[in-house]
């Protein structure tokens, strides 16, 4: 099968069509799934923490998320600059609002989860912090290709930003977590995850896989929108849309 | 047993809160690119329409 | 121009960016106003406590160091592209990588080297003493140059957009913050005496000499997507 067919978007767009419902149902039922387990099967304390540290079924995977959907933004504007494929830089615009969306669930449930752990809303502990740049760079990117009207110029530029961003976000995270270059210590002491029970790893893992499955719904669901706007003008969208040539 | 169960050892706030913004999000995300595939369709039937009347 | 050599390039580069920027020598000092000015604000609005002022001074004197020098940042690029010469640029033999970093160091001297001889000044506003004041200048000579090599390439990127001054600092500031906390952390490690500050300043040496390989390779490409 020439998979390389499906780089065009005219291709590219059904198919994308036919696999979302499948994601979407996979990604509620595993939801379902991670939530009964995390819920029901589960202790009701976890080391030191009680009922709350269950907010770790939504933070922990939204906080993987972010940070593994930029990589996906990432990889896809490394291929649209080497490949000069249009789908490759529509991928990335579709990644970077989910991966936003997963940054803003990461701090708003960090939020939360802090105020009933340590006490206090907002503490500049370095991993929120590190989330809440990761939360601009996201900003960046999108503010960024929204700026610049040319489309073809708005792709390129705003894959380089995120390169760029990449490079950067490893020394960003080693600044705020270690401002001490002799020493580098978190805030707050984070349990290693084998001491963590079992099902409460695997809770959280299902509800991991429960978001990947969104995401991939979710964005092939903007990567059709991209296709539609981008493309309004050609014939094959007027036929596919109106059923017969214009 | 329920009320227990919602309270969550008096930190029930937290908990719900925190799953229910997650999940609306996650709505908000999936009505709002509904809406942006409908913008989209009704434009290119606009579109459509302009080059059909050109054609004639 | 007949073909020169790579190095001779630069200093033809630099030699007229310092000339242009001298024929327009107020240009040089709004930034420099603007941290004295910002500077200034903060002993206004929190108090003029000595021990407040002590220990917010590393901080605050960086943050208004990093905004200058993305006020700053307009000017690198701007009246190049708007005369067409940037385009000439992207036209010579010479590898456009060395042009910028021969357009960035002409930017840091008329911009970030000021601010780094002033910085003084305002360190004796915060109360901040004698060889912390040094520190606070080597930080400020290492760290500079590497906020003249980044913001490059997001002036690169920005080029010719409507608004975009604000969207430069938006997107080149977080990747500010490295050079912020090590460059802070040197001059309150000097300052409070409980750490070494000379780790901090070996970072930001190595930061600066990763920028400098770096950054122009960034700022070329970015170039050369801006201008098509």
């Amino acid at each position: 099968m020439n998979w390389f067919r499906y780089a065009s978007p005219v291709e590219f767009y059904p198919l994308a069509g036919r696999m979302v419902p499948w994601f979407a149902v996979a990604a509620a039922l595993s939801t379902v799934v991670g939530l009964y387990w995390g819920f029901f099967q589960t202790p009701d304390i976890l080391s030191q923490q009680k009922e709350y540290y269950r907010i770790i079924f939504v933070h922990v995977p939204a906080a993987w998320m972010s940070m593994w959907l930029y990589l996906v933004l990432v990889g896809w504007a490394v291929l649209g600059l080497i490949y000069n494929t249009r789908l490759s830089f529509m991928m990335a615009a579709a990644v970077a609002p989910t991966g936003a969306l997963f940054t803003g669930i990461a701090l708003l449930t960090g939020v939360l989860w802090g105020k009933t752990s340590w006490g206090t809303w907002w503490d500049w502990d370095p991993r929120l912090t590190s989330e809440l740049i990761l939360f601009f760079i996201y900003a960046g990117y999108m503010a960024l290709q929204s700026a610049i009207e040319d489309s073809y110029r708005a792709d390129r530029a705003s894959a380089l930003l995120a390169i760029v961003g990449l490079f950067c976000i490893p020394l960003i995270y080693w600044s705020i977590n270690c401002p001490d270059p002799t020493q580098c210590a978190a805030l707050h002491a984070r349990s290693s995850m084998s001491a963590i029970e079992t099902n409460i790893l695997a809770a959280m893992w299902t509800m991991v896989f429960a978001f990947w499955m969104y995401s991939f719904a979710v964005i092939f669901v903007r990567v059709r929108n991209i296709i539609l706007e981008r493309e309004r003008n050609s014939t094959w969208v007027s036929r596919l849309i109106g059923g017969g040539p214009s | 047993m329920i009320a227990e169960f919602f309270s969550m050892g008096g930190f029930g706030f937290y908990i719900w809160t925190s799953f229910g913004l997650t999940f609306l999000l996650m709505l908000a995300e999936v009505l709002y690119l509904r809406q942006q595939r409908r913008t989209n369709l009704k434009r290119i039937q606009r579109i459509r329409k302009m080059n059909a009347g050109s054609d004639s | 121009m007949s073909t020169s050599s790579s190095p001779q390039a630069i200093l033809v580069l630099l030699r007229r960016d310092l000339t242009l920027a001298f024929r327009h020598r107020s240009e040089m000092f709004t930034p420099l106003f603007f941290f004295i000015l910002v500077t200034a604000l903060f002993p206004m609005s929190i108090g003029a406590e000595q021990s407040l002022l002590q220990s917010i001074g590393p901080g605050v004197i960086w943050v208004a160091a990093l905004l200058a020098a993305l006020l700053s940042l307009e000017s690198l690029l701007r009246s190049d592209y708007e005369d067409g010469s940037l385009e000439q640029m992207l036209l010579t033999p010479q590898p456009l990588s060395l042009l910028v970093l021969g357009k960035v160091l002409a930017h840091w001297l008329r911009t970030g080297l000021p601010l780094v001889l002033l910085a003084p000044l305002v360190g004796f506003q915060y109360y901040l003493a004698g060889d912390t004041l040094v520190t606070m200048m080597l930080a400020l000579l290492l760290g500079t140059p590497v906020l003249s090599l980044l913001g490059a390439i997001g002036a690169a990127l920005t080029l010719g957009v409507r608004g975009g001054g604000m969207l430069l600092s938006l997107l080149i500031l977080p990747l500010y913050i490295p050079i912020l906390v090590y460059g802070a952390g040197a001059v309150a490690a000097s300052a409070t005496q409980t750490l070494p500050a000379q780790p901090f300043l070996l970072l930001l040496g190595a930061f600066l000499i990763l920028a400098m390989v770096l950054t122009p390779v960034a700022t070329a490409a970015a170039l050369r997507i801006s201008l098509g």
